[in-house]
């Protein structure tokens, strides 16, 4: 099944992401024509920090968003408020045209938004089976009391198996079932984990930097997953550093730094923007040595800053 | 020197009272500790108000000895419950402290002079326990085989406690393969991976620190009426890190650990202590070494140092595997 996948079908729903968003003109907040999560006002402040403040986003349904900028920017903290892992000082969000303000983070996820994590999580002491069916949802065996009546989920917990070893065999997992998951390679944890996250069958899926400790052999799979992604009709949000990989697969890429979106965009007009460059290399990057020195020292410290509030945030 | 006093003494202990409310206690920490990660160093706070609703039921309430047992059940609901809400939210080591503190305030409550018309205060409650031997189907006399021999009502009590383990490790082991025990497995190795794929993380924390502690309130019924009597400085900490021991000793996660160790524990206790005390009577241990009076803490030592040896050698505990227990060291 994933070879077709890889054969035509991408042609088409590139075409179609790129068809989409052609119209869209780039610039920070612009709205879209079928946006599936809408973010107004979000802000999160540790202390005098504001780690994110961002008045407008909206995101494309049905293709691949990069969300891109240097340390300390807010990428991860969004990502966390977004998702209920987090919760901000102000503004809404809607997702599927539903308010997830103050929504917990379980209940984002079963509503459709799944998320994976930058340091992987994958469940060590538990089978890479299990870590599979932990994903489905509305399991009744979940439920104390009919957990002790096996017949009443057994039959459920085959289909869940039969979706497991499916996606399992996608993922080129299938003769690990029965390991446990900690005895992954970092690369392979990466895939249960993005598997995983596909057994909630979500709409959008949230991947917070998924090459970040990934050897190159497997960086091409890994994209070939997230273009499946799109191809399935899920919606992509992905945090990335690799400009390579947000080049290839991104339909669209939004810039954040110093927790404000800066830009947005397709790929290469976005790479091209003044304010990309100086977010990421500093405003007078090409300027004579002793004007600018001031301000970039200045820039430098406050990005310190950022990260180690977002540090404390964090811990 | 008498090795027949020693292995029947020894023999004696392993299925008595001690070892009994031992393993109950450790079976409800090990679906805390074990299957959901939740560090509850407070479990003898579970077994002190299972002991004082039941005596307090009879002796101050005047309930029957069953509508007591349901008092001691429902207040360790209440106990895991209080404990829960506020810090279920927290990370971890926050319900650590909050439960080894609530043991504490538990036992002392209970014997502050305040409260010495219901719960006897320091001296404890006695006279509780009849509702439970009235029922003893069984005549005068006594019971059992080889060092296994006990008189009429301990034998009873004994029967229904071991009967009260089997269940309970059937019930834990039902649980732990179904879907709901997989969820708290999960909790235990991530819980933020678990509410990513959508599971209410604190409700299951909330279910496990209820089953646990109810668990533990078994343990807590039998502990009372052993002894007929609820002396409140019996519950102190100790018993909570003697129930851990016993857990790591037997293998965490695992249905037969908390049971097998709660015995290996016990006997191990007893076993030194006959050990040495006939070593000394028969002289093979001189008095400039040690005396009578020193053998509680020399196996209190001895004990201690074989812990020690069981965490280098065999960290998994006697069920546990070596192979799961090495992939938390990535």
């Amino acid at each position: 099944m994933p070879a077709d996948l890889s054969k035509d079908e991408p042609v088409t729903s590139v075409r179609a992401a790129a068809a989409a968003l052609a119209d869209v003109e780039p610039r920070p907040g612009v709205p879209k024509p079928d946006p599936i999560l809408i973010a107004d006002g979000v802000a999160r402040r540790f202390g005098g920090l504001t780690a994110v403040e961002v008045d407008h986003l909206e995101v494309q349904r049905g293709v691949i968003t990069a969300l891109i900028g240097p340390n300390g920017a807010g990428k991860t903290t969004f990502f966390n408020l977004l998702t209920g892992f987090d919760r901000p000082n102000a503004g809404s969000w809607s997702f599927e045209g539903k308010d997830l303000g103050g929504v917990p983070a379980h209940k984002v996820a079963r509503r459709g938004m799944v998320r994976t994590f930058q340091l992987t999580k994958a469940l060590s002491k538990l089978t890479v089976l299990d870590n599979m069916r932990l994903g489905a949802t509305g399991q009744k065996g979940e439920n104390f009391f009919r957990a002790l009546v096996p017949s009443t989920w057994t039959g459920q917990q085959r289909q869940i198996d039969e979706r497991a070893h499916d996606l399992l065999r996608r993922f080129k997992l299938d003769s690990k079932v029965d390991d446990f998951a900690g005895s992954l390679s970092g690369g392979q944890r990466k895939l249960l984990e993005m598997a995983r996250a596909l057994m909630v069958e979500p709409a959008m899926v949230m991947l917070d930097e998924p090459m970040a400790g990934v050897n190159p052999a497997l960086t091409q799979s890994l994209l070939g997953h997230v273009k499946d992604l799109r191809t399935q009709g899920m919606t992509v949000l992905f945090v990335e550093h690799d400009m390579d990989m947000v080049r290839d697969i991104s339909d669209w890429v939004v810039v954040m730094a110093q927790g404000k979106i800066v830009a947005e965009g397709p790929p290469d007009v976005v790479m091209a923007d003044p304010a990309v460059i100086d977010a990421y290399l500093g405003a007078h990057h090409d300027s004579e040595l002793g004007t600018g020195v001031e301000q970039e020292v200045i820039a430098e410290a406050e990005a310190e800053l950022d990260a180690a509030a977002r540090d404390r945030g964090d811990a | 020197m008498d090795f027949g006093v020693i292995f029947n003494n020894t023999g004696n202990a392993l299925l008595n009272a001690e070892a009994l409310y031992l393993a109950l206690a450790a079976i409800g920490l090990n679906v805390h500790f074990g299957y959901t990660g939740l560090l509850n160093f407070g479990q003898v706070g579970f077994l002190a108000v299972a002991a004082y609703g039941l005596g307090v039921g009879v002796t101050y309430l005047g309930l029957g000895f069953f509508p007591s047992i349901l008092l001691g059940l429902a207040l360790a609901v209440l106990l895991a419950l209080l404990l829960g809400i506020p810090t279920l939210r927290l990370r971890a080591d926050y319900l650590a402290i909050v439960t080894i503190a609530s043991s504490e305030v538990i036992r002392l409550v209970a014997r502050s002079a305040a409260l010495r018309d219901v719960t006897g205060g320091s001296s404890g409650l006695t006279g509780f326990a009849n509702g439970f031997y009235s029922m003893n189907p069984l005549s005068d006399g006594r019971y059992g085989f080889g060092p296994f021999v006990y008189n009429e009502n301990r034998a009873f009590l004994l029967l229904v406690g071991w009967t009260l383990v089997v269940l309970s490790s059937l019930l834990v082991f039902m649980l732990m393969r179904s879907p709901w025990g997989r969820v708290l497995k999960a909790i235990r190795e991530d819980e933020d991976a678990v509410r990513s794929l959508g599971k209410n993380v604190v409700g299951y924390k909330m279910q496990s620190l209820v089953l646990g502690g109810v668990l533990g309130a078994l343990g807590g019924f039998v502990f009372a009426i052993a002894n007929s009597s609820i002396q409140p400085d019996n519950y102190g900490t100790l018993l909570t890190f003697y129930a851990y021991t016993a857990l790591i000793l037997g293998g965490t996660a695992r249905i037969f650990g908390p049971v097998v160790g709660s015995i290996v524990f016990i006997g191990l206790f007893v076993f030194l202590e006959n050990f040495l005390v006939q070593a000394i009577r028969a002289g093979f241990i001189p008095e400039t070494i040690m005396n009578s009076n020193q053998v509680g803490i020399v196996r209190g030592i001895l004990v201690g140092a074989g812990l020690m040896l069981l965490m280098i050698y065999r960290p998994q505990g006697i069920f546990g595997d070596k192979k799961e227990l090495a992939l938390d060291a990535r």
